[in-house]
This record gives C-alpha cells, structure tokens and sequence, in this order.
C-alpha cells in the first residue's frame, strides 16, 4: 500500500483508538497495537513505539477537558504518580531479570479476574463512607461533577493498597510497554472506590506521565516513526477531544460495561502475544 | 481551597491544551511534507530496521527539523507532545508553592526529578 492510503486509515482507525482510551482512561494501545500489527503488518517494535504515541495523545487530549470540567482528581493523580514512575523505572531495571512472558500471563488473569468481579451485581456504594485517614491528610478526597450541573462529594479509601497497585501499574508499562492504564482504573475504582468517571478520567490524566517517562528510551531505540507516529497523533488527539465530550453526559453503567469488554479483549491480545512469543 | 483547585484546573487546562495544539500544528506541517515527497512510495513496516539517522537523538531531531524534512518535523511535535505532560508535572509545582502547599510542592518535583532521570538514561 502506499504511504498515502497507510496514512489516511491509520488515522481512521487512531481516531476510534483515541475515543475508546479517552472513555475508559486506558489511552488506545489496546486498539493500536492489533490494528498495526494484524491489519497494517507492522512490526511490533514501530506498534510500540505508535501505541506510546497514542497514550500521551489521549492523555493530553482528553485531559484537558476532564481538568477543566472537575472529573480528574489532580491531588491524587500527582501523589499516585510518585508511585507509577517509581515502578517504571524499577520495571526498566528489573526487565532484565523478570521473564516478561510469565508476567504477561498473570497481567491477563488478573484483568480477567477483574472482568469478571464487574459482572456481578454492584452494590450501591456509600459514597460518603468514611475516608482513610491519609485521604484527610493529603486531602484527597472531591465532588464529581453531575450531568446537571450539580456534584456530589466522595472520599478515597485504602489509600496504602492503592499507591501498592499502581507501583505494580508503573513496573508492568515498563516491562510490558502496555496495559498500565487498565491496573490504574481498577486501583482507582475498585481499591480506592472513586466514581467511575473520576476513575476513568484521573488514570487518563497519570497515564501521559507514564508513558513519558518511557518515551526517550523508546525513541532511542528506533521504536517511533514518523511515518506511523504521524497519523496516529493526529487520529488519536481528535478521538480524544470527541470522547472527553462525550463521557460527562454518557451513563455510568454504559462506560462500566465498555471498559469490562475492552479488559476481556486486552487479556486476550496479551495471552495470544505471550502464547506467540511476542514478549 | 476550592478556589485554589480552581485555579491549578485552569492553569493545567491551558497547559494540556496549548501543548496538544502546538504538537498537532507542527506535526500537520511535517507530515504534509512527508506525505507530498513520498505518499506515493510503499510504506515498508514488516521489518524492525530502527528509523534514519537522526530521528533518535533530540540534537538530530532538531537538525533536521531546522532543515525543513518533514519526518524530522513530526518528531519533533511528538518532543513537544512527550513535553507536555512533564510540562504540567512542572507547573503544578509552581502552581502549588504559590499556594504554599508543601508537601504537594515536594511530591511534584520528586516526581518531575524521576521523570527526568528516566528521560536522560533515554535521549540524553
């Protein structure tokens, strides 16, 4: 195909990419990497180095809207970052001696096991259940903001199991490249009870810092080219814009299913690449 | 305090924007030249060959941007794209020490310190 026509559906297809991670604040490497690899042919090392591309883009794109609009806790996501970075520098190190097939296998059963946790009926959370005690301290607890105008308050718990899996979070993207956006939501959502907009949207907001402190190895080793990270850029920054206008008004329960099927399918894509000696 | 909150919003808000829409503008000027020097070429992705010379270094980036090539000019807008977040890791710093807020202003620059030793065991 020619650079022309690679060019032009690359960028059709970052758009969705960018739409679905600025939804579920998992940033569209899930999308990009089987689109260029299964569709496009493209080796996976340059899918890499496109899907980094394509979660800073989300991160930024979307996340200027989400700041703006209130549903990003800022207090939390930079005191959280002081766990994502630790961990993907920690990952960078410890890559050479943890087998990244093994972990791409357990990273799958975990996003199953919480897959399927989501399945079951949610019991309605007491949003104004008492905060842990670090939440008070660093003050960490907010409103989310409601389709009408309104807000409601919420507090953060067990910020300590948090802050443990989002290290976790931070060591997989340096180990795995992928995937560290899925472990932040479910910290935020399931460990430390946000609501799940506020989830979506704060691991949307980390993610970009995560993915850059990656970047300049990825970039030094040849993994981003233009040629790719063009179009998927420019895709990806205009489904982000699109998708941060649509969440405010979209209904929980509707982006709740979306992220569980997008953790089922990421599962899958990571044990059929370990299955293939992909990692 | 809500005011203040307010305020680091707008302020990342504007930061988040202004690099999203700097980095597209530049990175829409290279890859139209790219596109009008080679879009008719085959785009050969099946094999991991590294990029040119040039495109992996900020100095070569920078070179070539200053050239007027067009895939140097789209990196550069992803430099600009990577500098964004680190951007607003930097200026909630500024954001919170304005606001006397201590412990914030440390935990923002603990981790704009770790990005940075990350970003130069990198490019350099």
């Amino acid at each position: 195909m020619t650079v022309f026509g690679v060019t032009l559906l690359i960028a059709l297809g970052s758009f969705a990419a960018g739409l679905l991670g600025a939804l579920t604040g998992l940033g569209g490497g899930i999308v990009i990497v089987p689109m260029l690899t299964l569709v496009f042919h493209v080796h996976l090392r340059y899918a890499a180095g496109a899907a980094l591309v394509s979660v800073i883009a989300t991160s930024s794109g979307a996340g200027a809207a989400y700041v703006r609009e209130g549903f990003t806790n800022i207090r939390l996501a930079m005191f959280l970052e002081i766990a994502t970075v630790l961990g993907a520098l920690a990952g960078a190190y410890a890559a050479a001696f943890v087998p990244p097939r093994a972990l791409a296998v357990a990273f799958a059963a975990v996003l199953l096991h919480a897959a399927y946790r989501s399945l079951r009926p949610h019991p309605d959370r007491a949003t104004i259940s008492a905060p842990h005690p670090w939440a008070a301290r660093l003050r960490l607890n907010g409103v989310e903001p409601l389709p009408d105008g309104g807000g409601r308050a919420y507090t953060v718990q067990s910020v300590p199991l948090g802050f443990a899996i989002m290290s976790v979070a931070g060591a997989i993207s340096g180990l795995l490249g992928i995937g560290s956006g899925a472990l932040k939501v479910l910290a935020l959502d399931q460990a430390m009870r946000l609501p799940y907009k506020v989830s979506a949207a704060t691991s949307n907001f980390m993610i970009g810092v995560t993915a850059a402190a990656s970047a300049g190895i990825y970039i030094r080793r040849g993994y981003v080219d233009p040629g790719l990270a063009f179009p998927v850029m420019i895709g990806v920054l205009l489904g982000a814009l699109v998708g941060a206008r649509l969440l405010a008004a979209a209904p929980t329960r509707h982006l709740r299913t979306l992220f569980t099927v997008v953790i089922v399918v990421l599962a899958i894509e990571m044990l059929a690449r370990a299955i293939q000696g992909e990692f | 305090m809500a005011a203040t909150s307010t305020r680091l919003s707008g302020l990342l808000g504007r930061v988040l924007q202004t690099g999203v829409g700097v980095s597209a503008a530049v990175a829409l000027l290279g890859g139209s030249i790219y596109l009008g020097r080679h879009g008719t070429s085959l785009t050969e992705y099946g094999e991991f060959r590294g990029v040119p010379h040039g495109l992996d270094t900020v100095r070569g980036i920078v070179r070539g941007a200053l050239e007027g090539r067009g895939r140097w000019i789209t990196q550069f807008a992803l430099l600009i794209l990577i500098a964004t977040p680190i951007a607003r890791v930097a200026l909630s710093a500024v954001a919170f020490a304005r606001d006397g807020d201590r412990t914030y202003v440390a935990i923002c620059l603990f981790v704009l310190a770790m990005l940075l030793v990350g970003l130069l065991g990198g490019i350099g």
